[in-house]
């Protein structure tokens, strides 16, 4: 169980670092959904024997969430702006994969260093969260388009939800239902203050959003 | 149950004006909830409900010592919104209503919870619902300030989101088994992982920080607060900002029970500094007098910052600053809010003489300047001095000298702004706008209504109150 749950967790991280070194836009839309699919998918395992169908419908809902809706949209926002790689980044592309593999290792590192549960020891989970987090921070800062920008978010918020993995079995299902719902509606939001952006300024380069500076 | 009343009233209220038909009469919606909630929140605090350790939300004391000044907050904006709403009848007010009355229950929430978790999501709610509120000048720069607000603050709600679930796996690994209230965190506060905790500490107070508005996460608030309506400036800086400060308040309480309280106050009096020095060097160069307000309130949040780490008398201060900072700040907005609607332009360049186009808001502006740069008998002056005095009181000279220095600046800068558009001649531009500006009683009483409740908190705090914040700051400091 904890060798497969590794394996996912492993092929999220080489995710991370395919966003990190892309240029075309679709492809890093494409990275965080199979990422969002890969997380969806991994409390099943987490769980082993005893799976309940709540664990399945929280399952089955963030595969449809992170998987297929997010990213659809995100897709929708490309196609009608017409824009297909991030051209200028305020970071290059091979910058950003050497952050990506460097903070890969910090987060091996950091993982050792801190004190793990026995359950968690040889879990892949903190460092792939740390990891994911690191990107997504890389991409929020490093890249100039707001689509860019978004999926840097998502990917920000696809390590916190693996290492909210960890503590699925002692938190209450509420608080991880509104935690879910209250990212998907924040997601939903900035998608159509882009979609507004766009129509507003013909553009989604987010440099051009400099009328408001000191 | 007044505590429950206080989240599902506005929450129904917003329901309610949702569904509302009428454009003229939905604004009304707001000062009825708003006058409920200020009357549920004062009694709350003068029965002092016993709150049951275990209990995920409640009116324990520290919501008490701020959840009446919030009310108050909203119910005078609530008023003014009435006129303000009626004078920009040209576009819908029902996203406006509906979404400051969402605003008002996360806020009520996130002040109560006492649960990890439920605090977090009762602040997203909080951020998310002031979004169409930034947006609705409709123009291309109020655009450009809610992506900057939604970016900076939405990646500071995943960063603290990330901060929950790793005080939540220390309580896992901890004696506790998980329990995700403040009272379960503090009593098992020996046995918890310390590293985590720290690392914890350092993603919430950057993420509720953000909301804040302390320095260095501060960008968005300038933008944020120069281009939303003067009412939302407002409830930002009196509101929402109080809010993430009693979330930092309710975790520093968590830390210090693990034994790291120093290196959390540490780091509290720097970011406190920071923010309050670094906000008195933009005042004294910016020119556009909406966005002085911004980094005015980025100062105040220093000065919150400061009186946080000072130990019991210091966060019983910084309470106090609480109130007086909300009160003082909204005249401050109002007034400002008025001036941009006479003069239809926000820079010292553009703007002059406004003590004729808009006589009475010119007046509350200075006052109210006068009032947030610590002039007596206004609160300010009151809550900075005790702020000042337990720095004195715990050893921290250098930091009073740095804070006296920020002040001073601020006054500098601040008034040199306030008088250059007060004084001088009207700009032609003002006075094409001046005829269809006309200052209503609907838009002078709520400013002035903050300028006597900011001297009532100054000379006549009532014992309740006071009695509440020297409560709240046992509260957060008592060792199991």
């Amino acid at each position: 169980m904890s060798v497969t749950m590794n394996q996912m967790v492993a092929v999220a991280m080489g995710l991370n670092l395919l966003a990190l070194g892309s240029s075309r836009i679709p492809s890093v839309i494409r990275a965080v959904a199979a990422q969002g699919v890969i997380l969806g998918v991994l409390p099943l395992f987490l769980h082993g024997r005893g799976i309940g169908w709540p664990v399945v419908l929280v399952a089955a809902a963030t595969v449809a969430v992170k998987g297929f809706f997010i990213p659809g949209l995100l897709g929708r926002a490309v196609r009608t702006a017409g824009i297909e790689r991030d051209m200028e980044p305020l970071v290059g592309f091979v910058p950003s994969l050497l952050l990506g593999a460097a903070a890969t290792v910090l987060a091996m590192l950091a993982a050792g260093a801190l004190p793990l549960g026995a359950e968690d020891a040889g879990s892949l989970l903190v460092p792939g969260s740390l990891a994911s987090v690191a990107t997504g921070l890389v991409l929020l800062i490093g890249r100039t388009k707001a689509i860019s920008q978004v999926c840097g978010y998502l990917f920000l918020e696809n390590g916190i939800y693996l290492f909210g993995l960890l503590l699925i079995r002692s938190m209450p299902l509420v608080v991880e239902a509104g935690i879910l719902l209250d990212l998907t509606v924040a997601i939903f939001v900035i998608g159509i203050i882009v979609d507004r952006i766009q129509r507003a300024f013909d553009t989604l380069d987010t440099r051009h959003l400099t009328a408001l500076r000191e | 149950m007044i505590s429950l009343a206080l989240v599902w009233i506005p929450a129904a209220g917003a329901v309610l004006a949702a569904l509302w038909r009428s454009e003229r009469t939905r604004p009304l919606w707001l000062p009825a909830v708003g006058a409920v909630h200020v009357v549920l929140a004062f009694a709350v605090l003068i029965r002092a409900p016993e709150v049951p350790p275990t209990a995920w939300l409640g009116a324990d004391v520290l919501a008490r010592a701020v959840l009446p000044v919030v009310a108050l907050l909203f119910l005078v904006c609530a008023a003014y919104a009435v006129t303000y709403l009626r004078v920009r009848d040209e576009r819908s007010n029902r996203v406006f209503v509906t979404a400051l009355l969402v605003l008002l229950s996360a806020m009520s929430l996130a002040i109560q919870a006492r649960h990890l978790g439920l605090l977090w999501v009762a602040v997203e709610a909080a951020t998310l619902s002031t979004v169409p509120l930034l947006h609705f000048n409709g123009t291309p720069r109020a655009f450009e300030a809610t992506w900057k607000y939604l970016l900076v603050g939405g990646t500071g709600m995943a960063l603290s989101l990330l901060g929950t679930f790793f005080l939540g796996y220390a309580a896992l690994q901890g004696g506790g088994g998980g329990g995700l209230t403040f009272a379960a965190l503090v009593a098992h506060g020996a046995t918890l992982s310390r590293p985590w905790v720290l690392m914890a500490w350092v993603l919430l107070l950057t993420g509720y920080g953000t909301k804040m508005g302390l320095a260095p996460m501060h960008t968005w608030k300038p933008d944020a607060y120069g281009e939303a309506p003067g009412i939302i400036g407002a409830l930002l800086a009196g509101g929402l900002t109080t809010v993430a400060f009693v979330a930092i308040l309710r975790v520093r309480a968590v830390v210090a029970a693990v034994g790291a309280g120093a290196a959390a106050d540490r780091t509290l009096l720097g970011l406190g500094l920071v923010s309050a020095c670094l906000a008195a060097l933009f005042l004294v160069r910016t020119v556009d007098y909406k966005r002085m307000l911004a980094y005015s309130s980025i100062e105040q949040m220093g000065v919150l910052g400061v009186g946080a780490s000072l130990g019991p008398p210091g966060i019983a201060a910084a309470l106090f600053h609480v109130w007086s900072n909300a009160l003082t700040e909204g005249a401050l907005f109002l007034a400002a809010g008025n001036i941009r609607r006479a003069s239809a332009a926000q820079t010292r360049t553009e703007v002059a003489g406004m003590a004729t186009a808009a006589p009475a808001s010119s007046r509350m502006l200075v006052v109210g300047m006068l009032a947030v740069t610590m002039l007596p008998p206004f609160g300010p002056f009151f809550s900075e001095l005790r702020v000042l005095r337990a720095a004195l009181s715990a050893g921290q000279g250098a930091a009073v000298g740095l804070l006296l220095v920020a002040l001073w600046l601020a006054f500098v800068g601040m008034s040199r702004l306030v008088f250059a558009i007060v004084d001088g001649r009207p700009r032609s531009a003002a006075r094409a706008s001046d005829r269809r500006f006309r200052e209503r009683l609907g838009l002078l009483l709520p400013p002035m209504a903050f300028l006597v409740l900011s001297v009532w908190v100054g000379l006549a705090t009532p014992s309740v109150i006071s009695h509440a914040w020297r409560g709240a700051a046992t509260l957060l400091t008592r060792q199991p």
